[in-house]
């Protein structure tokens, strides 16, 4: 072999929600390129570990292995990261990869993130059309407002900012940043603004956007680099407004 | 009047928008997907969406764009359906527009749109370089309003099995696996859709997302329905090399002015930005002079393989050409293009602002697919198919663009459709045919029960590696007779060896090997599709190219491939049928000619 080096990675194992984990090494033939998903299915092919004792190929999710789909959040190197775009080379090691803390495991990296979905729905993260059939143009919008829109609506949900997020727990129910960036996506759309009170209602009390204690970890942990502070920001003036019109509108 | 119960099988463009037009309609929809609809394949899709709105005052018009699509696809389409498809278009980028995709826009305020391949018009609507995940949002955003509504559940984590069949050959719901608590349940309904993408896990690795296995296609042709044009597969000119997949560089690229180059001499070790344009080759533009850089995917793929194989003039004598944007300023390409230069960044560590990217043709896409009528129904009663899973919209070869509007478009047909018959369902008084469900779980059962006890010693990751392997080499750019039946048999040997397949996992939670294993069975059976199909057709059609038979014949082949499974004999057999050539008579395809 031309290049004989070798990567070791630690991987932290749970065969279901219930059961115990535990750690699992295994050494790997390295090649350029290398990233943490192709390493996952050379475990596949080959599932044997450092120590030479057969095992099962190791349960993760992934989809696109581009960066785009959100699926294969996990941490590495005890960071929350995305499996596909960690390139081996750029990462120390031994590598260890862990699932999720902060949601209910389903097995070995793979965690249950449907909160996050739950989460859209109860912010009425959509445009409300009247129908799909044709109803002309849709509202001129200049390229500042494509260009405000188009970094918020790249939001791939891979609950990243979650993850690190110091107040998102079962204590606080914190939204997280990713659902406020979406209630300030459409709280910014010519037609999506007609259900910005209810969006700002359900942010509002526990678990609303108060809950944010400005660690500032999102923003830096967020692969695809939304500018989740300032939307949290942002959204947190709109809710104060609400919140002082409600008062005097009671 | 009750309410129609249809299930989709898929949560990409194609899924998402039946489900809407059927929540719409008032139907209600049961969506199962693998993955979180979200996180469907469609996010992938880069470049964007055509529609013929003509906003740049070139006289762009609904005819042309169909005329390009089918030219395009080597007029192995039925025409009217792309014609009707061509015509929708406005008014589906309107639609989207509606929903809150932010689409780039021009100074004025209006849509902006640029030049993909194939075309000579600026036709492609565009939110940067990531459209298909912007209109995949958009329509997750829209289903999820009706899913908080009541009208849509979601079935999630949720794998396709089978379609449950009745006596009389009618569809009466699906058999799905849940990949969580692996139980295998059958769910009714008075209509399927299946929207469940392409097949390019067949080939090892390509630009697909690791669910687009075909499982599900395969799995209904083994039981009756016909696959059509399976020999059409799209090798997409340019991709970055990947160890653990193919990674789209969108025609974007070349869309906003990319040129596609080697140097001229052999083995020049030079950093790219220092040789003189003089030393450069821009074959596409010297072989395409009215094209350039963008003549239709099937014409640029070959060129590269030519430039590679046959003038030995590959990088440093690898398989790869620059594509270069460097002459490009850097706002336009941060406004137009940033997504996808940073999936190239990200993962080869160049900023292909500063220096050319180096790529090669990789498998994209699929053509052939489910046959389906005007209707989007297959030929089982009951069952419907939208989007790349079918056959209908492309011919011999899509062009760049129109696949986000054949998805959406498919399924805006195919839902009402299914709910006009689920209506028709309800008042003939069916009633569900119980035993045909409890029948397929236990079918499905007993496949899960031999596969878990099975004790041979060959791994399925293994086997998918050689299946990739000989697909990729011998059923793609350039294709051979010969080597075509070397695939055939050595697909019946990895179907044999299947037989001894041992599972490394036996567990019965999130077992994700286990599930694998189940499709590369059916990756393995819809393989010897796409190979025989593509041994019989002795022509070259758009994607499928056998220099032993270099020219179109129109004569003998100007049909659509339909497969079918013979059961007693365990392999494909194959019918041929007219195409639908009654708007535009065919007519030789030449992108080399000068005007």
């Amino acid at each position: 072999m031309a290049n004989s080096k070798t990567v070791i990675f630690k991987i932290k194992r749970q065969q279901t929600p219930e059961s115990k984990p535990y750690w699992e090494e295994f050494e790997l033939q390295y090649r350029p390129g290398m990233n943490v998903t192709s390493a996952l299915m050379d475990i596949a092919a080959n599932p044997v570990t450092r120590q030479g004792k057969p095992t099962t190929p190791v349960t993760y999710d992934s989809n696109c292995l581009e960066e785009i789909c959100g699926s294969c959040a996990m941490l590495i190197n005890g960071q929350a990261k995305m499996a596909c775009s960690a390139l081996v080379a750029n990462l120390k090691q031994p590598i260890t990869l862990e699932p999720f803390s902060k949601f209910p495991i389903v097995r070995d990296l793979a965690v249950d993130r449907s909160v996050l979905f739950e989460n859209l729905k109860g912010v009425k993260a959509w445009v409300p059309v009247d129908g799909t059939y044709d109803l002309g143009t849709g509202p001129r919008q200049s390229s500042e407002m494509q260009e405000e829109a188009y970094p918020l609506s790249n939001c791939i949900s891979c609950c990243c900012c979650m993850e690190a997020c110091p107040q998102f727990n079962d204590k606080t129910g914190f939204v997280g940043a990713a659902t406020i960036a979406q209630v300030r996506l459409f709280n910014s759309h010519p037609t999506g603004k007609a259900l910005k009170t209810e969006r700002l209602k359900a942010l509002m009390g526990d678990g609303g956007i108060q809950e944010c204690g400005y660690a500032q970890n999102c923003v830096e942990i967020c692969p695809k680099e939304l500018p989740l502070t300032k939307s949290i920001a942002d959204v947190g003036g709109q809710v104060m407004w609400q919140a002082v019109k409600d008062f005097f509108r009671t | 009047m009750s309410h129609p119960k249809i299930i989709v099988v898929g949560g990409g463009l194609a899924g998402l928008s039946a489900t809407i037009k059927i929540a719409e309609m008032g139907g209600h929809v049961d969506l199962f997907s693998i993955v979180p609809v979200k996180r469907s394949h469609s996010v992938c899709a880069q470049g964007g969406i055509n529609a013929a709105k003509n906003l740049k005052g070139e006289g762009d018009s609904t005819w042309q764009h169909f005329d390009d699509s089918i030219y395009g696809g080597d007029f192995l389409a039925n025409q009217p359906p792309v014609k009707a498809m061509c015509e929708a278009a406005p008014s589906i980028i309107d639609l989207l527009d509606r929903m809150g995709v932010p689409f780039n826009r021009t100074p004025e305020g209006l849509l902006d749109f640029r030049r993909f391949g194939g075309t000579l018009y600026n036709r492609t609507a565009f939110a940067g370089a990531t459209t298909g995940q912007q209109l995949l949002y958009a329509l997750d955003e829209q289903v999820r309003r009706y899913e908080a509504e009541g009208k849509v559940t979601k079935y999630e984590a949720w794998e396709f099995l089978s379609a449950v069949i009745d006596d009389q050959r009618v569809c009466q719901g699906i058999c799905a696996i849940d990949l969580r608590s692996m139980a295998v349940k059958t769910f009714p309904a008075e209509a399927v859709i299946i929207a469940t993408g392409g097949v390019g896990a067949i080939f090892g690795k390509s630009t697909n997302s690791v669910v687009c296995t075909g499982s599900a296609q395969s799995a209904l042709y083994q039981q009756g329905a016909y696959y059509a044009n399976g020999e059409f597969i799209q090798v997409h000119p340019t991709c970055i090399p990947g160890e653990d997949k193919l990674r789209l560089m969108s025609e974007s690229a070349r869309g906003e002015g990319g040129r596609v180059w080697v140097p001229k001499q052999a083995g020049d070790k030079r950093d790219p930005k220092s040789i003189p344009e003089g030393e450069r080759w821009y074959f596409l533009e010297e072989w395409y002079p009215k094209y350039g850089n963008l003549v239709p995917r099937d014409i640029a793929t070959r060129a590269i393989h030519k430039v590679v194989y046959e003038y030995h003039l590959g990088l440093d004598g690898q398989p790869m050409v620059y594509l270069d944007l460097t002459h490009i300023d850097r706002a336009t390409l941060d406004r137009k293009l940033e997504g996808i230069l940073e999936i190239y960044e990200k993962f080869v560590g160049d900023d292909p602002r500063d220096t050319p990217m180096k790529i090669f043709p990789g498998v994209h896409y699929t053509m052939g697919g489910l046959w389906v009528d005007f209707e989007q129904r297959t030929n089982i009663e009951g069952l419907y198919a939208a989007g790349e899973c079918e056959y209908q919209y492309h011919g011999a070869n899509r062009l760049g663009a129109n696949s986000l509007l054949s998805c959406i478009y498919a399924g805006f047909v195919s839902g009402p459709n299914a709910v006009n018959y689920a209506r028709n369902v309800i008042k003939s008084g069916r009633t569900p045919a119980h035993h045909v469900h409890d029948s397929e779980r236990k079918r499905q059962e007993e496949i899960n029960a031999h596969l878990l006890k099975n004790d041979g010693a060959e791994n399925p990751f293994l086997l998918w590696r050689e299946l990739g392997e000989t697909m990729t080499k011998n059923c793609t750019v350039i294709r051979y007779n010969k080597n075509i039946r070397e695939t055939d048999a050595k697909l019946v040997e990895l179907l044999e060896r299947y037989r001894h397949v041992n599972l490394s996992d036996r567990s019965m939670w999130a077992n994700t090997s286990f599930v694998f294993t189940r499709q590369l069975y059916n990756m393995l059976q819809l393989a010897r599709v796409i190979a025989q199909g593509a041994a019989m057709r002795d022509e070259s059609r758009g994607a499928h190219y056998k220099p032993d038979f270099p020219e179109r014949d129109d004569a003998n082949w100007l049909k659509t491939t339909k497969a079918y499974f013979a059961a007693d004999a365990d392999e494909p057999r194959f019918e041929f049928e007219q195409v639908d050539t009654s708007l535009i008579k065919p007519r030789p395809r030449r992108y080399d000619a000068a005007t």
